[in-house]
């Protein structure tokens, strides 16, 4: 999985060896950031082990042992599994219909014929990933209430308030559809550029063999992108416990914990806002083990059966 | 068969105009409610046009200084962070993009930045690791714990590794250290991927909001996007000083707050074509970047 660019091609006498020393000064910044914030806190999740007093210091070790407690509360509450429900649910159903919008828009978009509308179009859904879910969540909790312009709407059109926001059902929906809206336009940079690196060629074979254009997608444009779809889906896997949570602690409340409390947003809840961190802690570090199988995987099945190297 | 192919072509237009419409619609429909009467907007009169025309909720957001004060927490984490961001990445990103033979611990580091991509320790530890250090409170929290991103260390890699080496190494003849490669040889014929690394620097420095709610300890430290959260509807802090239950009273009319997050992304939409270019590049060129 990383690559290693064998037979060492040494330079004489002693530039070697300051080089070395000069790549390792460079790299210092960095190594020291992640030990102080990313391997720091690893040697932290001792906390999910102890009864955890923040004023007793965390490496000072005049914290309570208590073993694995905190894993069977966390185990034993029914928040977790419905947390771990939704957040596998919420994952899942996002990545399919991202991954088929973002597929089909770029299809759709490579077909555009003038190229001034062509680039507009691609410039405007481009734009929601880069709104953040503050400005969204808050635009969405006006629309959607149930006395918003959605609403509205719907009854102008004969039908029924719809709870979305306090409604697990529509809820759980809204979730899904606004997130894929919010980031299926910028998948498509990835499918555009493939589709560009296409052989014309090949499309021109295929009017010759009198494929019209629904055929030429089928079977010009889309083998000519399996393969970043596939290791795009691959490298989806290791993701699978990161739902959003910006965006789900911008919409929800606890009318629709039901559908919408996700892990991460369960951590949130437990550690930050009730300060109970070793219980809060258990449960990260469940999500992190977990997440790092799955990583794993996902990036040797990249490796493997897409010959997928990163570094 | 003409025939058909041009009404294909009509549709798919009108589709992806209608798609790429929809994107602007929440940013339209909180433009219209801010320059609205209040009432109309409770009514739900409005919707992608302003109605009973009136600038209250901008003279509001003028007199705000709450807002303000925010604004200028953002702008002081910009022109820190961003720097720091590149800096990082620049000094990491040039020695792993040699080759295993020419700098010998390079897989130590690989696996040392990789490892991190894989794992994490979750937010408690990383709450309870910044708090030890007494970060919390300080610019410092806003700016160090997110100094570093693996896929932009990547990213940079994967550009340099296309640079032709030749220009290394007529510097190296000429008795340049690597420092001084680095800073006067490589960086300007890498503008482009720099211009990339930036563009996703601001972006991610402009949308955090997490970071200070849970690290800044009071409000008036708070960065632009953290009060926008703080004021919203949702939430109920229990600690609010009085100036800012004030705010909060103002933030409850909705013309208010759509003009304050309407604001919020007009930075970003004014740059945004500048940038576009640049992150459709990094996009292609980082290829797991998400």
């Amino acid at each position: 999985m990383l690559t290693t660019r064998n037979k060492p091609v040494r330079r004489k006498g002693g530039i070697y060896r300051s080089d070395n020393w000069a790549y390792i000064s460079m790299l210092l910044p960095t190594v020291i950031l992640l030990l102080m914030f990313n391997y720091l806190p690893m040697a932290g999740l001792l906390i999910a082990f102890e009864r955890f007093i923040p004023a007793k210091g965390l490496f000072s070790g005049s914290q309570d042992w208590v073993g694995l407690r905190s894993f069977s509360m966390a185990f034993t509450d029914p928040l977790f599994p419905q947390a771990l429900r939704n957040t596998v649910f919420l994952s899942i159903s996002k990545m399919i219909l991202y991954m088929m919008a973002s597929v089909g828009m770029a299809i759709l978009m490579s077909e555009l014929k003038n190229s001034f509308h062509k680039r507009l179009t691609q410039t405007l859904v481009y734009i929601p990933h880069f709104i953040s879910w503050i400005i969204l969540g808050s635009a969405m909790r006006m629309m959607f209430a149930s006395d918003g312009i959605v609403n509205r709407l719907i009854n102008s059109l004969g039908g029924e308030n719809v709870g979305f926001l306090t409604e697990p059902g529509p809820f759980s929906r809204l979730l899904i559809v606004s997130d894929v809206w919010k980031e299926f336009g910028f998948g498509t940079i990835i499918y555009m550029a493939a589709i560009a690196g296409i052989d014309p060629g090949l499309y021109e074979a295929a009017r010759i063999d009198g494929a019209n254009k629904p055929q030429q997608i089928r079977y010009v444009t889309i083998p000519g992108i399996s393969h970043i779809i596939v290791i795009l889906s691959l490298l989806n896997i290791g993701g699978v416990l990161n739902s959003s949570f910006d965006q789900i602690i911008n919409l929800y409340s606890p009318n629709v914990y039901q559908s919408g409390d996700v892990l991460d947003t369960l951590i949130y809840r437990k550690g930050i806002v009730a300060s109970n961190y070793s219980l809060a802690t258990a449960i990260g570090m469940f999500k992190g083990g977990v997440g790092l199988a799955l990583t794993s995987l996902a990036y040797y099945l990249a490796y493997r059966f897409a010959d997928y190297r990163i570094f | 068969m003409k025939k058909r192919f041009s009404i294909a072509t009509v549709a798919n237009t009108v589709f992806c105009s209608l798609v790429a419409f929809s994107c602007l619609l929440p940013v339209i429909h909180l433009a219209a409610m801010s320059l609205s009467n209040e009432d109309l907007v409770i009514f739900g009169q409005v919707s992608l046009w302003p109605k009973g025309f009136n600038l209250s909720s901008y003279e509001y957001i003028i007199e705000n200084s709450a807002f303000w004060r925010s604004c200028m927490v953002t702008l002081l984490r910009l022109v820190t962070g961003v720097p720091l961001k590149l800096i990082v990445c620049v000094m990491a990103a040039y020695p792993l993009s040699k080759l295993d033979g020419s700098f010998r611990h390079r897989s130590l580091f690989v696996w040392l930045i990789f490892f991190t991509m894989l794992f994490n320790g979750g937010l408690i530890p990383w709450f309870i690791v910044i708090n030890e250090l007494k970060l919390t409170g300080s610019l410092w929290a806003l700016i160090l714990p997110c100094a570093v991103v693996p896929g932009n260390i990547l990213l940079l890699l994967n550009f340099l590794r296309t640079l032709p080496g030749e220009v290394e190494d007529s510097a190296l003849i000429d008795g340049a250290g690597r420092y001084r490669i680095l800073f006067r040889i490589i960086l300007p014929i890498s503008k482009p991927a720099l211009a990339t690394l930036c563009v996703y620097a601001i972006l991610e420095h402009w949308n955090a909001w997490f970071d200070g709610i849970i690290l800044m300890n009071s409000p008036d430290r708070y960065p632009l996007m953290s009060y926008l959260y703080y004021t919203g509807e949702t939430i109920s802090f229990s600690q609010k000083s009085s100036a800012e239950i004030v705010d909060a009273a103002g933030m409850g009319r909705r013309t208010y707050r759509a003009a304050q997050v309407f604001i919020s992304t007009l930075p970003m939409l004014a740059v945004y074509p500048f940038f576009q270019r640049y992150f459709t590049k990094g996009i292609v060129l980082g290829a797991v970047k998400g």
